[in-house]
């Protein structure tokens, strides 16, 4: 009796390990993704659940600055919005397609993350996070003010995406669209995250000097960081105005920034399928809470707060440990004892 | 002083630096030669770490001149300098600690990885082949080192000991010419001096300069071609450790001037 007692947590934990280390699990998301409109199909579900996966897609986004490089970004909205008014402008107004945008977004996303990245990612930690706060305000009071981006009325009459003459604007066909593009924007954030450009990331959250002394440009490496974030952010704008049709200035509030952030924290901070539980939790709860009507936004405030009392490190923190296969150790067992010369590089 | 020779390794010309009132380092000069195993020896504040820093980018010198093989590296940032062959450790570990003992590794060879965010996105043939590599390299080098800890754990979870060989792997796997080491056998236990004395002989026979700052003086002596020894900020001796264990104006340095003339070497020999 109490060895059951003692076992079955350790037991459960075993369990939830092996669930989180499985290698198809991007797959089965990707199959409950594609298989949710079968359930349910209304327009609402639609909206509902097309909502989010542009807050996955975010997330991820926003995880690459935050939760790889350690650099606190509270503007994120500015990047998601600059993606949205760009396409908006040029499809309304120069009767560009959606999809011909994209080159141009990702340009400007990039402009705008050397632009906004270049002289405040000389600074630390705090002072980072007042000036891209500062920053996200800026863009968001911009388009308040020009007459291209609409002024306080915004940019109405986007349409939808086609690709070829595939006309994809019905919630069915933009929510697909969306399982396709967030499903590779999830594969690709979590690829950079694992390879050179992604450990140098990781090298400068944890330590800035050492990773200098390693010979890392860290101005620059974070400099990347912000880029990619923002190119995510940006081609999320895209698809935020096709699923809308219309965008104004209060679609970008501080308030978008700050759930993003609450997304990547709840879930764990660098970890990819963390980032998109997190994501999904923070746009669905409202949802679900829609029955306690007035009182729905301090539940869900309850809620994150229980949260982050019980598990600080996010719903689902990044693995730690890297698994070593088999080659690997064969590999460090051939050279337990090793020549001096053969080390050489 | 000869200007025929080829240049040295590292030259290091008048350096000066100042915090407000206060000269850490007040006019030093030191070279480097290929091959070298060099000591800086001096008492606690006598800008041992400080001078390190200058010479390896972390604080910018006030006066004077660095140069490796030729090129003047004054000023440049620390992965500039690190770029240029040289690589360091830190007096007090600076490991990524909640990263894995293999990805502390991985960071030496930043520089050398061939594979950019294209080949990360699509896994391209290139990119599987460049982490291969990286995996090998850094476990041949924590073979080097000899650790026998975890590699794919976190580095915070290693012992100390075992977390001194690992910086100094991370500090290899850069391919310097020239090792700035602070302090390595600061807090090691006997055994584990005498394994980074044997593991300093075998990083001397790659042909990497080791450069360390450190008080223990049994493994100065032992290790070290040459003695450098700092006291306020300045170049007291430099020598052979018998020259160094025998000048005066060391011993006056590390016992005070009253004791210095019937101090035998006692407190630098531990014989």
């Amino acid at each position: 009796m109490t060895t059951n007692f003692a076992t079955s947590p350790a037991r459960v934990r075993a369990l939830f390990e092996r669930i989180q280390q499985n290698r198809y699990l991007g797959l089965i998301g990707l199959a409950v993704a594609l298989l949710a409109p079968f359930v349910t199909a209304t327009n609402y579900a639609l909206s509902v659940m097309t909502s989010a996966l542009l807050f996955v897609m975010l997330a991820v986004g926003l995880n690459i600055v935050v939760g790889y490089c350690g650099l606190l970004d509270l503007g994120y909205a500015a990047f998601f919005a600059i993606g949205a008014y760009v396409s908006g402008i040029l499809a309304t107004r120069y009767g560009w397609p959606l999809l011909a945008t994209v080159p141009v977004v990702i340009v400007a996303a990039v402009v705008a993350g050397i632009v906004i990245g270049g002289p405040t990612l000389r600074l630390r930690s705090d002072y980072l996070a007042i000036v891209t706060l500062g920053f996200g305000e800026i863009i968001r009071i911009t388009a308040n003010n020009l007459t291209i981006t609409g002024g306080p009325s915004g940019i109405y009459g986007i349409p939808g995406i086609t690709l070829l003459s595939l006309d994809l604007s019905s919630p069915v066909g933009l929510y697909y669209t969306c399982v396709v593009v967030v499903a590779l924007a999830v594969l690709g954030a979590a690829r950079l995250g694992r390879s050179r450009l992604g450990r140098a990331w990781r090298f400068i959250r944890e330590d800035e000097d050492a990773a200098e002394a390693m010979g890392i440009n860290t101005y620059r490496v974070k400099l990347a960081a912000y880029i990619g974030g923002a190119i995510w952010g940006g081609l999320a704008g895209i698809l935020f105005g096709a699923q809308l049709s219309a965008i104004s200035p209060p679609s970008f509030t501080f308030l978008w920034s700050a759930l993003i952030l609450m997304a990547v924290v709840l879930g764990g901070m660098g970890s990819t399928p963390g980032v998109v539980l997190g994501a999904i939790v923070i746009s669905v709860l409202p949802e679900l809470l829609r029955q306690a009507a007035d009182y729905r936004y301090f539940i869900f405030g309850i809620l994150l707060i229980i949260v982050m009392i019980f598990r600080r490190q996010g719903l689902w923190p990044a693995r730690a440990a890297e698994r070593q296969s088999r080659r690997d150790m064969r590999k460090a067992k051939e050279h337990d004892l090793p020549k001096a010369k053969e080390v050489v590089p | 002083m000869s200007t025929q020779e080829p240049a040295p390794l590292l030259q290091v010309q008048d350096l000066h630096l100042d915090f407000g009132g206060v000269k850490a380092v007040d006019g030093l000069t030191l070279q480097v030669n290929e091959g070298d195993v060099l000591s800086i020896v001096g008492p606690n504040g006598a800008g041992k770490t400080s001078a390190f820093n200058c010479i390896t980018g972390f604080y910018k010198p006030t006066g004077g001149s660095i140069t490796l093989e030729g090129v003047d590296i004054t000023g440049l940032r620390p992965s500039a300098i690190a770029a240029r062959g040289t690589s360091r450790t830190f007096q007090n570990l600076r490991l990524f600690g909640e990263l894995t003992v293999l990805d502390n590794v991985r960071a030496g060879m930043h520089l050398r990885l061939r594979q950019n965010a294209l080949d990360a996105l699509l896994h391209t043939p290139r990119f599987r082949r460049s982490e291969r590599e990286a995996t090998d390299e850094a476990n041949r080098w924590l073979d080097f080192v000899g650790l026998r800890g975890d590699r794919g754990g976190l580095a915070r979870n290693l012992p100390y000991g075992e977390q001194r060989r690992v910086e100094i792997a991370r500090a290899l796997a850069r391919g310097p010419k020239l090792l700035l080491l602070d302090e390595p056998a600061a807090g090691l236990n006997y055994g584990e001096k005498n394994e980074l004395l044997d593991l300093l002989h075998r990083i001397s026979v790659l042909g990497i300069a080791i450069v360390l700052i450190e008080h223990d003086m049994d493994l100065v002596m032992q290790v070290s071609r040459r003695v450098v020894v700092l006291n306020f900020g300045r170049e007291i001796a430099d020598g052979t450790p018998e020259e160094v264990r025998r000048n005066p104006a060391v011993i006056e340095a590390y016992l005070g001037k009253d004791d210095a003339d019937e101090a035998t070497s006692e407190e630098m020999s531990h014989e």
